[in-house]
């Protein structure tokens, strides 16, 4: 049926459009950060990020090889050299030149040009010149060319290499990427177990106030986590857990509960009742029936509920804000070094565009490899 | 020890803890009340009737200390005081008193409400005709990957990727953010975005409509494809036009899904917290309730004062608590 609409081509057409220009404005914030992060400094804050995907061009001025340079050929004084020497960047190219300030652009590669002090200068595509005179040139600074130059797009890894291997503490998201793998892992695979276990009871066994239960579990759902954060540091204050991994952990597992319990209670309740009464009927313990039929079939809803789980625990700020990080600053993690990145670095775009983009390429390479996995988790998760 | 050796510790101990205590409890129960034996009709009941609490412990226990408890605390600290020294006094509704008078909160209040007012309905529209549009078209499923995309970064690495587009340097200069490059090809003058009061809270929620929208879209998506056929087919034979088909027939029968959607943006947007603090930090006038509250916790050090703005946002919260819980039971019934 979907196509009748679309047999109307120009309805075809704007639909097109109209979604091109959705991903165009969804894919540029991100693809804006990413080719400013394989930039310099310098080319970041000289020019937008799109301007560097396309070659530039630009007027310069360059100074020939003074007079003391010339050889002599034969009876010609000859001085040969590149006008991008200097510059180093052997891949430019001229496009015009001229030997006038005020006609910058008056001869084409390969034209000779007349000097004003007598003899001719050509000047090659690549940058090649070679000037002639029949005379010794004279005087102790060399001549002044002007050349149309494009340069061709330069992009750069130093900005990785800086945020990920020089191990400085103020740049360095060496340290923070591993104290967020450090938070991220324990907090993802300790609660799948306990939630699963939970969520078993709640949908395939019979006990009074069953309905109470699933219905508070609905409601801690959307209990905002900024009520825990006072009472919980207290807690973990007094039993002596502090700030640090420990408690970062816990905290993680309690609030990531409500969601794997409801997730995967819905998930499990909708396996077929066959297989679970005919195992009762076989005698089957509950407990073997969870370990060999329920965790094997769950499988799904397991992945979905670990992508999520650890997209939350990888990319939070507060919890690992009040939870984790003392003012030792050993155990900051990548978001929060981001936001001081933001603080103290605000105007270095290299450093800051690298740092985010490691902290978010993780997530990324999951989010593409086990989109249908996250896709089925929102699906059955979000509160119907 | 180092903390990588130290999670790891902490997985196998974790999961062995969790595995040991759920073998366990159940092997002693069924040692207590032996299935078998004269006794085994009662003993079979009792055990049944116990397990499946031995299942829920460890997870009821977790979410009453980790989510419950804190709910009563938090509402007893907002009544409370910290007296110098050590130890709490009553203090009654002083710290809701006191909070009311300060016009950061009201401006955290209102700016909170134009978050609720604007962000959902935005990202649910736009998912909405996100969804709609790509079921269309060969290319939609990359087109669905990409619009999805932002839910995979944190607020953290949104913001700085929406610092870089609203940059602003001096007119004159060549501007480096996007934004304003736009702005000033169509011979406009740069604006610090950020800065300009009351609009600057648009540009930030901005950033949460992008990250939001995909969510939307995948769910709303769903919905539309689950539309039993027959309505539409319906719908054309009696010539109705695409857009009537979307509004009338197909909008009306994906309502609770849409709900849905927008419920639990809003509750996402009540929470919004990492946004702001990164990108502006509740300066210029664009304040929210959780950046409010961190900034009272953790820098004023007001736990009094905290607490009660986070009683705020519970209380926020409450109706669609209610909602949600008396869906999911009609849906049980």
């Amino acid at each position: 049926m979907k196509n009748i609409a679309g047999q109307k081509p120009a309805l075809l057409w704007a639909t097109h459009l109209a979604v091109a220009f959705m991903v165009i404005l969804w894919i540029i914030p991100t693809f804006g950060l990413l080719v400013s992060s394989f930039r310099t400094g310098d080319q970041i804050s000289t020019s937008g990020w799109w301007k560097s995907l396309f070659a530039t061009e630009q007027v310069e001025g360059f100074r020939i090889a003074s007079p003391e340079d010339q050889v002599q050929e034969g009876d010609l004084y000859v001085i040969e050299g590149n006008v991008f020497t200097d510059g180093g960047a052997e891949a430019n190219t001229l496009s015009a030149w001229g030997t006038s300030s005020r006609d910058v652009s008056a001869y084409a590669p390969g034209d000779v040009a007349e000097l004003r002090d007598g003899g001719t200068i050509t000047i090659a595509e690549n940058g090649d010149y070679r000037l002639e005179n029949s005379e010794p040139f004279e005087g102790s600074r060399g001549e002044r060319v002007f050349g149309t130059v494009s340069e061709p797009p330069t992009f750069t890894l130093e900005n990785y290499d800086r945020v990920l291997f020089s191990g400085s503490s103020t740049d360095g998201m060496q340290k923070a990427f591993l104290n967020t793998m450090t938070v991220t892992i324990p907090a993802t695979v300790i609660p799948i177990l306990i939630a699963a276990f939970a969520a078993y009871a709640l949908a395939w066994m019979d006990f009074p106030g069953r309905a109470l239960l699933i219905a508070g579990v609905v409601a801690l759902l959307v209990v905002p986590l900024q009520l825990a954060l006072i009472p919980l540091l207290k807690l973990h204050l007094n039993i002596g857990i502090g700030k640090g991994y420990m408690g970062v952990w816990l905290a993680h597992t309690g609030f990531g509960l409500p969601m794997a319990v409801y997730l995967l209670r819905n998930y499990i309740a909708g396996l077929p009742r066959d297989i679970i009464e005919n195992a009762r009927v076989d005698g089957a313990t509950e407990f073997q029936i969870f370990t060999r039929i329920i965790l094997p079939l769950s499988f799904p809803a397991l992945a979905s509920f670990a992508i999520f789980q650890f997209l939350w625990t990888w990319n939070d700020l507060l919890v690992a804000k009040v939870f984790l990080i003392d003012a030792s600053g050993q155990t900051t993690v990548m978001t929060n070094q981001i936001v001081e990145l933001m603080g103290t670095r605000g105007g270095d775009w290299e450093i800051l565009a690298t740092a985010a983009f490691v902290s978010i390429a993780v997530p990324l390479l999951v989010f593409f490899f086990m989109q249908k996995y996250l896709v089925r988790g929102l699906l059955a998760g979000s509160v119907k | 020890m180092a903390p990588a050796l130290q999670g790891l510790l902490t997985i196998v101990i974790g999961i062995s803890v969790c595995i040991g205590y759920f073998l366990g409890s159940n092997l002693l129960l069924d040692t207590l009340f032996p299935p078998r034996g004269p006794r085994a009709g009662r003993n079979i009941n009792i055990a049944n009737m116990v397990r499946p609490w031995l299942f829920l412990f460890p997870a009821m226990f977790a979410l009453g200390l980790y989510l419950a408890y804190p709910v009563v605390e938090t509402l007893r600290l907002s009544l409370t005081e910290r007296v110098p020294g050590g130890g709490y006094v009553w203090a009654g509704l002083d710290n809701y008193i006191q909070m009311a008078n300060e016009p950061k909160f009201w401006e955290a209040i209102i700016n909170n409400m134009l978050w609720l007012l604007v962000v959902p309905g935005l990202a649910t529209v736009f998912g909405l005709l996100a969804a709609q549009l790509t079921d269309r078209i060969k290319w939609g499923n990359i087109a669905k990957s990409i619009i999805f995309m932002p839910m995979a970064i944190s607020f953290v690495g949104a913001s700085v990727i929406w610092k870089l587009v609203y940059d602003a340097r001096p007119a004159g200069q060549e501007q480096i953010g996007i934004l304003n490059a736009i702005v000033v090809a169509l011979g406009g003058q740069p604006e610090t975005w950020l800065t300009i009061p009351f609009w600057n809270n648009f540009f930030l929620m901005a950033v949460l409509v992008w990250i939001q929208t995909g969510f939307a879209m995948v769910i709303l998506s769903a919905a539309l494809r689950g539309i039993p056929e027959e309505t539409i087919e319906a719908a054309i034979v009696d010539g109705a036009n695409p857009m009537q088909i979307f509004f009338k027939i197909k909008v009306p029968q994906i309502k609770g899904t849409i709900m849905v959607v927008w419920t639990t943006t809003t509750i996402i947007v009540l929470k919004i917290f990492d946004i702001v603090f990164a990108m502006t930090n509740g300066q210029w006038g664009t304040q929210v309730l959780a950046n409010y509250m961190y900034a009272k916790l953790f820098v004023a050090r007001d736990w009094g004062v905290g607490s009660a703005s986070a009683i705020v946002i519970m209380v926020l919260v409450l109706p669609i608590l209610v909602w949600n819980v008396r869906n999911a039971r009609k849906e049980m019934n």
